[in-house]
């Protein structure tokens, strides 16, 4: 397996931790890694950006090379398109619609939803409203980390360890939104793939997802993710 | 052996923390932060045990001071910092090249090629070649957490400290290494037995001098045998390239080019000599300042193959490298990619929503709004984004501390109301010397210190002289007790706030106005 991975997002949004997920689950599978991300001045509420490579042969560059990107992963819509140039030929943009706008001159949201469309391979989710069914705005990352990283070859539960590590400081209930945010990134965008490939627009397909109940949401996200390889959750929400 | 997820500032430390020192000390500052935070973190988990000594010290130079002083003792200790850091500790250090060291002594200092969060990219190489000590370079967390283990046996084997140079590309990015079970068994306290070696008298410095000079040309000689330098000669064209360049090299190229890597300096003269005379033409590939190109290619040029590298164009002069750069500058054809996107808005680092200097900025540009003449001299900080909008309220950023001294000097020249706005702990870094002066000779002038306990953009490190402790330390200091305020940036408190402010700057002597309000992060945390 070898994957080049840009994760992109704002300072404070958690890239970081999708990074840690994916790193320890190449790990496990026994995978070289280099993950590299910016700091100090670089973060402060501006945008930022993590290379991520795993291979099971040595990996030199920290750095990915342009047009060798097998995932642009992205919290916020406008940031995924700074790294264009790094998607490879066969390359998937996922990324989240919800916009962080603390710029004055932040553009219009339609015109980017359009431009990330145009990638070949690309997935939309709605990082805020899934992160708020599962519990928290806040969990957007893991939304997006269920919804891209499967198409590394990871299994969700996979990546379910190391979110329970990320958040072991804390209650059992922010871990438990968290992992529910994992299994709601992974179904909404397998259905707006679907809804897409059955001849629908982005805009329709989102709005398809949003249309859906969170009870429901959330339940079939979790029976999805128990059927494509056990994820188990503590009780009680 | 096991494996452990490391950065490449935390691979050092970690190597560090395997040979057995004593104390880590340091400054923040980016990208080497993480070297002693990861010290602190394993001091923490050691149950208690105060070793290592894990020190956050008042600035750069006296994190090496200290760190020379554990050496002194016998003992061995890690002092880290980022590239401009060691402008601030080059006094101990090129001294300490004279004195040398007792116990291992490690100076990991942390370039910033490409100024992500610097105000240059100084190339730390040549300030090893400067002071005449061994310096090793890696590419890869496995090598920084292999080459530090081997810095501190040469240190104790040479008599001399040794720099290991990190690059931001290195010391931010994570990768699998495989570290030692156990730490080497500490040395016992021993200290130095012949004291004039350290006294540094003319009379011994010219004898120690002599001896760094024989040491550095025997290290010279014998460059060429080291294990991190490696010579192999293949094809005509060749490519001598150190530390993480060779990641790049090797990221696009796997051919019979001839290779020279570089990771141990003196340079290798031999080696260097070798592929110049096999190859037609060779391209120098180093993260940093062209400081090998320079050291082969000189004035003259060289003899035999042609050299490319910054000085010819064949790569950028500034900025860093990444692998599209030396792939191009190879000739390795270009691959498909999607245009970049240049029209997007730019989305720069700004201040958190609720940080205390928004407020502390509100209430000063209000107050010198009236003073067309007016300066904000600034430093580093958090607070140096204030230089853009929608503050637009400082004037100057240039190095740590320097903005008392250029309110001074600016204040001299007959620049009125000169002003400056500095940090508390870039303060304690060197402000204080030049408030002394100030105060001293009561120059017409205003200090603001924008105290919000703690080093904020490097992540929240202790501080140490913040609030009461502070105001104290101005009045230790000469201010005169009448002409130091205290204020709270908060908008509730703006009218107020400004004509407390604007009556110092009226005061025709030195006044130093203490805004104070925590970081927002660190109360988080």
């Amino acid at each position: 397996m070898k994957a080049n991975v840009i994760l992109a997002g704002v300072g404070g949004q958690g890239i970081l931790s999708i990074a840690y997920c994916l790193c320890n689950a190449a790990l496990k599978r026994g995978m070289n890694f280099k993950q590299a991300e910016v700091h100090g001045m670089a973060q402060r509420g501006g945008g930022v950006v993590s290379h991520l490579r795993i291979s099971d042969q040595a990996i030199y560059s920290d750095l990915i090379p342009e047009g060798t990107a097998d995932l642009l992963l992205s919290v916020e819509p406008l940031e995924v398109l700074r790294y264009a140039q790094y998607l490879s030929p066969g390359g998937a943009v996922v990324a989240s619609v919800t916009p962080v706008t603390n710029i004055p001159d932040y553009p219009a949201l339609d015109g980017i939803v359009e431009r990330i469309t145009r990638f070949p391979q690309h997935c939309l989710v709605d990082g805020n409203h899934l992160g708020t069914v599962a519990g928290s705005g806040r969990a957007a990352n893991m939304v997006l980390l269920g919804a891209g990283g499967c198409r590394l070859g990871f299994s969700l539960a996979e990546f379910e360890p190391h979110v329970r590590a990320l958040f072991h400081s804390k209650s059992q209930r922010v871990i438990d939104i968290n992992c529910r945010a994992l299994q709601l990134g992974a179904l909404a965008a397998k259905l707006y793939s679907e809804h897409v490939e059955a001849g629908r627009t982005p805009q329709e397909a989102l709005q398809a997802v949003g249309e859906i109940p969170p009870a429901e949401l959330t339940e079939r996200a979790a029976a999805e993710a128990a059927a494509s390889g056990g994820v188990t959750m503590s009780s009680g929400r | 052996m096991k494996t452990e997820v490391l950065l490449g500032d935390e691979a050092v430390a970690l190597a560090a923390i395997h040979a057995g020192i004593r104390g880590a000390f340091s400054y923040p500052g980016t990208p080497a932060t993480e070297i002693l935070e990861f010290v602190e973190r394993q001091a923490r988990s050691n149950n208690g045990d105060a070793v290592p000594v894990a020190s956050w010290s008042a600035n750069e130079k006296v994190a090496y001071e200290e760190a020379l002083g554990v050496s002194y003792a016998g003992r061995r200790a890690l002092v880290s910092m980022k590239h401009v850091g060691l402008n601030v500790a080059a006094d101990p250090f090129v001294n300490s090249a004279l004195t040398g060291a007792h116990g291992g002594l490690v100076l990991a200092v942390a370039d910033d090629p490409g100024m992500h969060s610097s105000q240059n990219e100084q190339d730390s190489r040549f300030y090893a070649q400067f002071a005449k000590l061994p310096a090793y370079e890696p590419a890869n967390q496995q090598e920084a957490y292999d080459m530090t283990l081997a810095a501190f046996e040469d240190s104790e084997r040479h008599g001399l400290p040794v720099m290991v140079r990190l690059v931001t590309r290195l010391a931010h990015s994570r990768a699998n290494v495989k570290v030692r079970e156990q730490p080497v068994q500490p040395n016992p306290l021993g200290v130095v037995a012949e004291p004039k070696n350290w006294t540094l008298l003319p009379v011994n410095a010219r004898r120690q001098f002599r001896g760094l000079v024989e040491k550095y040309d025997a290290l010279t000689a014998s460059a060429d045998s080291s294990p991190y330098n490696d010579l192999s000669l293949a094809g005509k064209r060749g490519i001598i390239c150190s530390g993480i360049a060779y990641n790049y090299v090797r990221e696009c190229l796997n051919d019979d080019h001839s290779l020279l890597r570089i990771s141990h300096y003196p340079l290798p003269a031999k080696l260097i000599r070798d592929l110049v005379a096999h190859c037609e033409e060779i391209l120098v590939v180093e993260d940093g300042y062209p400081y090998i190109e320079n050291e082969i290619a000189g004035i003259l040029g060289s003899s035999g193959a042609k050299i490319r590298g910054k000085r010819t164009g064949d790569l950028p002069a500034t900025g860093e490298l990444n692998p599209d750069l030396v792939s191009a500058a190879l000739g390795v054809a270009d691959r498909e990619r999607p245009e970049p996107c240049t029209d997007l808005a730019g989305r720069p680092p700004q201040l958190c929503q609720g940080c205390p200097h928004t407020d502390s900025y509100h209430h000063i540009v209000e107050a010198l709004k009236p003073y067309r003449e007016a300066v904000l001299f600034s430093d580093i900080g958090c607070y140096t984004l204030g230089a853009l909008p929608p503050y637009n309220a400082i004037k100057s950023c240039v190095d740590m501390g320097a903005s008392i001294g250029m309110a001074r000097g600016a204040a001299l020249a007959g620049v009125h109301p000169s002003c400056c706005a500095i940090g508390d702990s870039t303060f304690v870094h060197s402000g204080m010397t030049a408030l002394v002066g100030a105060a001293e000779t009561d120059t017409n002038m205003t200090v603001f210190i924008l105290d919000n306990s703690t080093v904020a953009m490097t992540g929240g490190q202790t501080t140490m002289a913040t609030g009461d402790q502070l105001v104290k330390l101005l009045e230790g200091l000469g201010v005169d007790p009448d002409h130091v305020k205290v204020i709270e940036p908060l908008s509730k408190y703006h009218e107020g706030n400004v004509r407390i402010i604007r009556r110092e700057i009226d005061h025709k002597g030195l006044s130093v106005v203490v805004s104070k309000r925590a970081c927002i992060q660190i109360k988080r945390k």
